[in-house]
Order: C-alpha cells, then sequence, then structure tokens
C-alpha cells in the first residue's frame, strides 16, 4: 500500500448525500479479477450515456476536475455494498482524499487498507470545502495527515480527526496482516482455548 | 468488565485475541464466507505473499453473485463471469478451501446457506466479503460484511483488527396485523431511522414482534440492517434458534449439540445492559411497505402517497427527493397502490428461502400474472428449490406463469444475465433500490414476498391485504 503523507491537488465537488457504491462503481465493473483499471469505470452511470459518450455536466468530466485527487462529498458517502472495487475504482482514477460529513463504516474502513484517506469534517466546513472546490483548479487543497489539517485555498486550516492506529498505518504504509502476524502466538493459543463441541467444516 | 452486557459485548468479549494500546482488538472469526467477486484479488494476495490459508475448515466457498439461474449444465457463457467462477475454483482447489459446486444442490446464496447448513451458529463471529453478511445476526450471531483486504486477513490470520461497535437497540413491540411480514418490520424500520441511522452500531432487535419470528423472518430483518447502516444485526438466540440449528449438516451433534446449547443459553443481553441508541416500534402500527425512492429509507406504506420535495425543509434533501422522483418516474402525491409494474422479482438473500416461496405462492395459486408483467422466482438455494418443487410450489408458480429459476442472486444485483432495462418498474423483494441496482435505468420497489406476487398478479403495486 502507498504511504499517505501530505496531498495537495485539485478538489471535485459531488454535492450528492447519501452516494452508494453501486453509484461509485456499479455490479456489472464487478467481474474483474484484478484491483486495476476501474478507474475509466468510476461513476459510470453518472458520468456516461447510454452510448458510451460523456455527460459533460458530469463534475469529472469537466477539464478542470478531470484530474482532481481529492473528492468533497455529501453525507454517509460510500453506503451500501462491501464492494472494496469502490476504493480501487477511486484510487484508478487518481482520488487519493475524500471529504465528506459522513461515511458508510465499511467504505471508511475500506478506504485505509487503500492509501485513501477519508477525513470526515463537519458540514459547515464540508459547504466550505465544496465552494473552494467549485473554484477549480485555481483552487488546490492540502491534506496533511500527520498534522490532521485541510488547508484551504486561503491558507486557513481546518482541524480533522482520524483514528491514530489507521493514521499510523497509513503514513507508513503498513500491512494489516503483517502486524497482525505479530500476535500469532495470541491467535495460536485462543485456538487451543476453545471449546471442544465446536464443529468444523469438513467433509464438504 | 461491565456486570451487564449486550449480547453484541458477549460475543465480542469472547473474540477478543489482543488488544492494542489504542483499543484497537485482534478479533478471531470463526467462519469465514467466501463467494467469487470479492475474493479473486484476496488469494492473489496471499499467493503474491506466499501465505496458506490458516484455516481451511472455518472456511466456506461458494459462488452465487455471478451465476445463470437458468440452465447452467451447459456450462456458463457470458466469459467475465465465467472467468471470476473458474477463478473461485482454482483458488479453492489450490488452497484446499471446502467448496460447494454449481451442480451441488447444496449451492446458494452465501447467506442463504451459511444458516441453512448449520454452519452459522450462536455467538460466532462470521465475516464475508458481502455486506449482507448481517443476515447471520438472525442466529444470534455477530456476523458482518468486510471488504477484500479484510477476507485476505482473515484467510491469512483467521482475524481481524476491529474496534467494538456501538450498541444500538431496535424493540419492536406488540404484534403485526395480519398481511404484514418480517419485511415491512424491517422496511419500517429503516424509514424510521434512515440509511445513516445504524452507522457505528451494531442492532439488536428485540420485542415481541421480533420473537414471534421464525428463523426466516429473522434472517430478513436482519439482512436489512446495512440498509440502515449498520454494519451487523442480532437477534438473541432462543428455542426456536436452536430447533431450527438441530441436525444441520454442520451443527454440532448429539451431546455437542446440549454443550453448545448450554453456552448458546448464556448469550442473550443481561438485564439493565447498556444501549448507546434505543428506537421502539409498535408493530400493530406497522402497514405492508413500498419503497418509492432509490434509497431504502425511501419508503411509505402501500396505502399512502409519494411524498413532496416541497414539504421539506432542507434544500440539499429536497433537491435528493427530487432526483429520486424522476428516477423513478413518480409525481408526488401519486398514490403507490395502482402503479404499475413491468417486472416482478422474488428472490435475494433477503427474500428467498422457502418460507418466502411459500408465502408467495399462497397469493399466487390459482391466479396468473398479468399481462405484459414478467414474473420470476429465484430460490436462494438448490436445497430450496428441491424442497419447493417436494410441496408443489413450482407447479403453482409455473401454472401462474412466473418463471422458476436455478438458485443465485440474480435480478438483486443484475451481474448475472437477469437485468431490468431503462425505465423498467420492477415490485422486489430484494434489499437495494439504488439507481441501477437491478439493471441499468431499472426503477425498484422494495416490497415483501406476499406483495411481490400481489403485484405479479394484479400488473400494479397492490395492498396485498385487499387481494381476495
Ligand atoms: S442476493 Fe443480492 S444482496 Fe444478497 S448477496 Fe446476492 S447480490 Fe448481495
Amino acid at each position: 500500500m502507498d504511504k499517505f503523507n501530505v496531498l495537495t491537488g485539485a478538489a471535485a465537488p459531488l454535492n450528492m448525500a447519501n452516494v452508494d457504491t453501486d453509484k461509485i462503481i456499479p455490479a456489472r465493473f464487478l467481474k474483474t479479477i484484478k484491483r486495476t483499471g476501474l478507474g475509466k469505470d468510476l461513476f459510470s452511470n453518472l458520468r456516461y450515456n447510454e452510448d458510451g459518450s460523456e455527460k459533460p455536466e458530469f463534475v469529472l468530466n469537466q477539464p478542470k476536475y478531470r484530474k482532481a485527487e481529492i473528492l468533497v462529498a455529501g453525507e454517509n458517502f460510500g453506503c451500501g455494498s462491501s464492494r472494496e472495487h469502490a476504493p480501487w475504482a477511486l484510487l484508478d482514477f487518481g482520488i487519493r482524499c475524500v471529504i465528506a460529513p459522513s461515511f458508510a463504516d465499511i467504505f471508511h474502513g475500506n478506504c485505509f487498507k487503500n492509501g485513501i484517506l477519508p477525513v470526515v469534517l463537519p458540514a459547515d466546513a464540508c459547504e466550505q470545502l465544496m465552494a473552494d472546490a467549485a473554484l477549480g483548479t485555481n483552487a488546490r487543497l492540502t491534506v496533511d495527515l500527520d498534522r490532521q489539517v485541510v488547508v484551504r485555498p486561503d491558507g486557513q486550516e481546518i482541524h480533522f480527526e482520524v483514528d491514530a492506529f489507521r493514521k499510523h498505518c497509513l503514513l507508513n504504509g503498513l500491512d494489516d496482516i503483517g502486524l497482525t502476524l505479530e500476535h500469532v502466538v495470541a491467535i495460536d493459543t485462543y485456538e487451543k482455548n476453545e471449546p471442544a463441541w465446536m464443529p468444523v467444516i469438513a467433509g464438504v | 468488565m461491565a456486570a451487564s452486557r449486550t449480547l453484541f459485548d458477549k460475543i465480542w468479549d469472547a473474540h477478543v485475541v489482543d488488544r492494542m494500546g489504542d483499543g484497537t482488538c485482534v478479533l478471531y472469526i470463526d467462519r469465514h464466507l467466501v463467494h467469487e467477486v470479492t475474493s479473486p484479488q484476496a488469494f492473489e494476495g496471499l499467493r503474491l505473499a506466499g501465505r496458506k490459508v490458516r484455516r481451511v475448515d472455518a472456511t466456506i466457498a461458494v459462488v452465487d453473485h455471478n451465476i445463470p439461474t437458468e440452465d447452467r449444465r451447459s456450462g456458463i457463457n457470458e466469459p467475465e463471469s465465467k472467468l471470476q467462477i473458474e477463478t473461485l475454483e482454482k483458488n479453492v482447489a489450490d488452497f484446499g478451501v471446502p467448496y460447494f459446486p454449481v451442480l451441488d444442490d447444496r449451492q446458494g446464496i452465501v447467506h442463504v446457506i451459511g444458516p441453512e447448513q448449520g454452519i452459522s451458529l450462536p455467538g460466532m463471529t462470521i465475516v464475508c466479503g458481502d455486506s449482507h453478511t448481517s443476515t447471520h445476526g438472525a442466529m444470534g450471531a455477530l456476523a458482518f460484511g468486510i471488504g477484500t483486504s479484510e477476507v485476505e486477513h482473515v484467510l491469512a490470520t483467521q482475524t481481524l483488527l476491529q474496534k467494538p461497535a456501538l450498541n444500538m437497540l431496535v424493540r419492536v413491540d406488540g404484534a403485526v396485523g395480519p398481511g404484514v411480514t418480517a419485511k415491512d418490520i424491517i422496511l419500517a424500520v429503516i424509514g424510521e431511522i434512515g440509511t445513516a441511522g445504524g452507522n457505528g452500531h451494531v442492532i439488536e432487535y428485540a420485542g415481541e414482534a421480533i420473537r414471534a419470528l421464525d428463523m426466516a423472518g429473522r434472517m430478513t430483518v436482519c439482512n436489512m440492517s446495512i440498509e440502515a447502516g449498520a454494519r451487523a444485526g442480532l437477534i438473541a438466540p432462543d428455542d426456536v434458534t436452536f430447533a431450527y440449528i438441530k441436525g444441520r449438516p454442520y451443527a454440532p451433534q448429539g451431546d455437542d449439540f446440549a454443550k453448545a446449547v448450554d453456552y448458546w443459553r448464556t448469550l442473550p443481553s443481561d438485564d439493565g445492559a447498556h444501549y448507546d441508541k434505543i428506537v421502539v416500534l409498535d408493530a400493530a402500527s406497522i402497514i405492508p411497505q413500498v419503497s418509492w425512492g432509490t434509497s431504502p429509507e425511501a419508503v411509505v406504506p402501500i396505502t399512502g402517497v409519494v411524498p413532496d420535495p416541497a414539504s421539506e425543509a432542507d434544500e440539499a434533501k429536497r433537491a435528493q427527493m427530487q432526483r429520486m422522483l424522476d428516477y423513478m418516474g413518480l409525481t408526488a402525491g401519486q398514490k403507490l397502490a395502482g402503479t404499475k409494474v413491468d417486472v416482478v422479482f422474488i428472490g435475494s438473500c433477503t427474500n428467498s428461502r422457502i418460507e418466502d416461496l411459500r408465502a408467495a405462492a399462497a397469493v399466487a395459486a390459482g391466479k396468473h400474472v398479468a399481462d405484459g408483467v414478467r414474473a420470476l422466482v429465484v430460490p436462494g438455494s438448490g436445497l430450496i428449490k428441491k424442497q419447493a418443487e417436494v410441496e408443489g410450489l413450482d407447479k403453482i408458480f409455473l401454472d401462474a406463469g412466473f418463471e422458476w429459476r436455478e438458485a443465485g442472486c440474480s435480478m438483486c444485483l443484475g451481474m448475472n444475465p437477469d437485468k431490468l432495462t431503462p425505465g423498467q418498474r420492477c415490485a422486489s423483494t430484494s434489499n437495494r433500490n439504488f439507481e441501477g441496482r437491478q439493471g441499468p435505468g431499472g426503477r425498484t420497489h422494495l416490497v415483501s414476498p406476499a406483495m411481490a406476487a400481489a403485484a405479479a398478479v394484479t400488473g400494479v403495486l397492490t395492498d396485498v391485504r385487499e387481494l381476495a
């Protein structure tokens, strides 16, 4: 996983609440067996007409947001399915940070596992950033994970909270599996103490 | 440790392997269910790191999302679906994971077969790379959906790194009226608390109306916890649960079963246990529900009308309502009952169990699917399909003009050939009415199996209670 420290880039405003994972990446694109290559299908139903042509009004189709690295969105972003294809598609498009008043739990966790930082900020702060983002490429935002601030184009800093463990992993690009395997003795012990009636799945 | 604990607290405490300084826990996972869509990248990750599956005897794999529900003895045509299914088959063979093959009777939707086979048991932690893993909470287990990175994590370590969720109690007091089902209860709950109402929480469902449900109904309720924003839903195990489990293939047998029941009886929440949020509903006031928008919280009673965005004070919410109405092709103030449907889908991990099929068949019996309506029945597993055929339900459906299919997810998400076409309106027993969920441009109305059958035979959204 790539490290995340300081990100400065264009932010795209997506002023919608409850952006679900079917919107982020519709089910028909889940047939891949790879993690990469989904960027072209990100927000497919919002981004393209039925004939495959682009909908010019959709935010990521506007020239100033085609290279956006930050997304500012409405509340409950990422609700719905657990598909990790949603953060994969965002990442493959080039988005490394999503800012919203709230996120759905599974999506929120999936972001951290893919080097994407989800930033939760109060609704009024998100509105300000949405307005900044609407200014396009002239208005770049900076997201500083170490200092836990979003820096607005005018230099004003907005503080955000982030889970200390997840922050540590993201700053250092740490793989959860490796960390967990440091506890392998405890896992062995746990398994030895399982009750005898506990069945196993065998002889299928 | 607090003296009084909830069901969730007890299961959590029993599975903590280790604690890190900041409260993150290494949580042991008892059962891992694997399907074709969210696992290929996880197995690939194991391969790249030279890791094995830690506990193949706690893991079970099946294909469900992609698979055609027509005759599949001749193989799968769609090349990408085929590749994904073959990839799973190769992965389970390489890593030694138990697997129910495509043509096995035990194949079915992952959340249907777990309980059906006795794989999902009370007090367990159960995960799957699918958000509707919450379904298994009906057994009194802590069951939740995970992403593919976590699938890999569980395969490699049989644990997850987690922090405990908050406790939420949803109590449904009293008894529901005739024609009101588990599906209507959960849709009413989501309508009440909203799609983000359970974020950060695990919901425990309790109260007389929940206790009165059979296991199929409890699974329907827990299934849609995720639509209320909660990663997991739970119902305390009781005699109904134990009777359901007894004798199932992978459940404890004989003396072990008795020992297990002794343990399971200690699981229900203690008196005075603390909940961070409590919501109470009156069962008697619940009327059969139907969704009108593209979010599962956008529900009204079938006797109601499409709400008016003008009456919404919040500007963003007003705009969202208008967008939903435009997408759904509905106008404010329009009555839901009488709205014409093109397709009826009876199936999905929410409502494809034998009890659901019986309820739909009871409505369809002796009637015929309305002209111009396509109606599908897709059982949740091969075994359910067989059971239905023993009971003659297939004949009832076929005589009434329904299609009778093989088990799978089917039109719940339209990954296989069963899809809506743009503008088609569907009464569906599934769980999500998101834009394009059942096919691009498709319009979904979430309802119970009985309501879906009523829509099929009348051709319009119908209050099943008024159908003679
Ligand atoms: S039936 Fe639908 S909701 Fe359930 S697992 Fe399949 S796709 Fe997901």
